[in-house]
């Protein structure tokens, strides 16, 4: 690496990651290579070995009008197995499921693939395994438990989710947040950025066999979920940022519980470079792996850290700032073959932004309330209730029938660290969402993966997988 | 609108009077979606102002117009899938909502396109010609809210089994409930 690049300052100019020169020609090459084969992509000109249905369970993907394997089999052809011959690849089409149970899927995403050989020529992604109907489910609960709901959907950023959900939420109830509301809120979700790209890199390492990656990258996660467990009463799933505000204030010395993170996160992010820039392994493993192209990750609405790896330079927090994020200064790192080393470069330099982001909250994090004094959503204080019946009423009334919202229809995205999740809400004045639609980042990726897979073989599939970081609570909700 | 070019305050005042002299039907009063609006007429431009965040345009298409609507945003820059999703106002005239969302990075700009359909005949033209990204969005409306979309190429159940009856996202699809082993607290045994 000739420089690292989060020194570069400024908030308009994203520092684009150079990947090692020999990543350069391997990268154009694998391009070109596989736009020069048919990708199927679905509803555009459709290949002639596309055979109607690809219905899960359909075993015949191909129009087998002339069998080669035939000839293969009678033994009048002699073929190798250890030689890979352009001419005879193709008589080995086979169909191998990868999934739902596999190590290598994070979670049970299940992968039909078509291989020839070891090489993958067609793979569709097969999701649902993990399905609650999440999205059903918010429709019975009340706005107030409805942040309960969202935070187990995409269960490596929990916060990122109930921000999202609590943002929609307060668009229609006109509710104003207040500063220190706000900052914690964006202290909790880059934090939470962390965290979660923490486990990505933990995971990508153990994927493509960096085995103690793992090990390192749990551990120094581990030091921000004791913040968050210090702050929210939970590891996970903490239903701490709720509409109105966030739940309880940052508790008494919290600055230097997350300095304390901070360092570790600092001390091990050296760790993992250490460990893996320049590896030559893991540069094999990563580098012309997976490419996606600018134009499909827009047209497949892979957003995030995929699609900024492949140069797209678009973070929400950046084009639509939500919580105020925009008094922050970060940049947005940017790749540039939308290859897995590129991925893993952007999510180590928006490890370090987040860290950023954080130190300056540090510093200018506001006094005030942390949620807001809007009656509407915040029940009244404890010492009220003891001389108010009005207000014992309406602590009761927002505890037992929840809070309404005025009918409307509102959009909001955050930007997870998987990229634009967002939320889809319509309301029709009660206390219940009548319809609450989530867009989140991982379905999108998924849907793209054939695009990026098409033409690897199965090692490269696995590291291509990882790369993209799907969390499949998230997928199927 | 000629004279005033500086503040943005100013111009968005003079924008509004212009919309209120030109014409019955109000452009939406945006440089892109303003060409949109000449160019399809009988499509209906809203805007909902949140308090915080930026303005959001919904067009409301008729189901016939909507490939070349499509098309037509495409080409105006919209160039990344969001998502498509189906609400289900039930006891309502057109019964489905089709929300469509579309982004534009290039004017850092957000479209949401949304298509009616009557209860009895949910169909609609897919998308996924003009967005390759609408097809797993498309089979997600089609398995839970039992959308048909003419053209797509897959238009299979996506999350729920492959032999599941009903569309559970749909209004009048119950929750359900499971019987629990306490007194009274299945109010149907």
């Amino acid at each position: 690496m000739s420089e690292t690049p989060h020194n570069v300052e400024g908030d308009t100019e994203a520092p684009v990651l150079e990947p090692p020169i020999q990543a350069a020609d391997e990268g154009l090459d694998a391009v070109e290579r596989r736009r020069a084969h048919d990708i199927w992509v679905a509803g555009t000109e459709e290949p002639d070995w596309v055979a109607g249905s690809t219905d899960e369970g359909a075993q015949e993907l191909l129009p087998r009008d002339i069998d080669p394997a035939v000839e293969v089999q009678r033994g009048l052809v002699v073929d190798d197995d250890y030689l890979e011959e352009p001419t005879v690849i193709e008589d080995e089409r086979q169909i191998i499921n990868m999934g739902p149970q596999h190590p290598a899927t994070h979670g049970v995403l299940r992968l039909h693939m078509e291989l020839e050989g070891e090489t993958v020529r067609r793979v569709k992604p097969i999701i649902g395994y993990l399905h609650t109907g999440m999205e059903k489910t918010a429709e019975t609960l009340s706005y107030m438990q409805g942040s309960t709901n969202v935070t187990r959907m995409d269960y490596l950023s929990p916060l990122n989710n109930e921000l999202c959900y609590s943002l929609v939420v307060e668009q229609l109830l006109g509710v104003e947040i207040p500063p220190r509301a706000q900052a914690i809120r964006v202290l909790m979700t880059e934090l939470n950025r962390i965290a979660s790209h923490l486990i990505w890199v933990a995971t990508f390492g153990m994927d493509i066999g960096a085995l103690s990656m793992m090990i390192y990258g749990f551990r120094e996660r581990e030091a921000i979920l004791a913040f968050f467990e210090k702050v929210t009463g939970l590891r996970m799933n903490h239903n701490y940022i709720r509409p109105g505000g966030v739940a309880a204030d940052l508790p008494a010395g919290w600055e230097e519980d997350v300095e304390e993170a901070l360092d570790i996160v600092r001390a091990g992010l050296t760790d993992y470079e250490d460990l893996l820039n320049g590896n030559p392994i893991f540069l094999d493993r990563t580098q012309g792996v997976g490419i996606i192209t600018p134009e499909e990750a827009q047209a497949y609405g892979a957003t995030g850290p995929i699609a900024r790896a492949a140069g797209v330079n678009f973070d929400l927090r950046k084009a639509f700032p939500y919580s105020g994020i925009e008094q922050y200064e970060f940049d947005v790192p940017l790749g540039k073959y939308g290859d897995t080393h590129d991925r893993y470069l952007v999510r180590m330099e928006e490890i370090r932004q987040s860290m950023r982001i954080v130190e300056q909250i540090l510093e200018t994090m506001p006094p005030g309330d942390y949620r807001t004094e809007d009656r509407k959503v915040t029940p009244p204080p404890r010492k009220r209730i003891d001389e108010s019946m009005e207000a014992l009423i309406h602590h009761f009334k927002i505890f037992s029938e929840g809070f309404k919202v005025p009918p409307g229809e509102a959009y909001q995205a955050v930007e997870s660290p998987r990229g634009e999740l967002g939320m889809y809400l319509v309301a029709k004045g009660g206390s219940k969402p009548w319809r609450l639609h989530v867009r989140t980042p991982s379905f999108a990726t998924v849907q793209a993966l054939p695009v990026m897979m098409t033409d690897l073989i199965i090692p490269d599939v696995i590291a291509t997988l990882a790369s993209l970081d799907p969390v499949l609570g998230d997928v199927d909700r | 609108m000629a004279e005033e070019t500086t503040p943005q305050e100013e111009a968005v005042d003079v924008d509004e009077t212009v919309e209120q002299e030109t014409e019955a039907r109000p452009l939406p009063g945006d440089p892109i979606l303003d060409p949109l609006a000449e160019a399809f007429p009988s499509v209906e431009f809203t805007s909902f102002q949140p308090i915080t965040g930026p303005r959001q345009d919904t067009a409301h298409v008729a189901r016939e117009d909507l490939i070349p609507f499509v098309t037509a945003v495409k080409d105006a820059g919209f160039e990344t899938f969001v998502d498509t999703c189906a609400v289900d106002h039930l006891n309502r005239d057109p019964r489905y909502d089709i929300v469509i969302n579309l982004l534009s990075m290039q004017h850092t700009q957000r479209l949401m396109i949304k298509v009616g359909l009557p209860g009895d005949d949910p169909r609609l033209d897919s998308i996924t010609p003009v967005y390759a990204g609408a097809n797993f969005y498309e089979r997600e409306a089609w398995d839970l809210m039992g959308i048909v979309f003419e053209g797509h190429t897959d238009l299979t159940r996506i999350v729920l089994p492959d032999d599941w009856t009903g569309h559970p996202l749909r209004k009048d699809y119950s929750v359900g409930s499971v019987p629990v082993q306490f007194k009274g607290s299945h109010k149907s045994s």
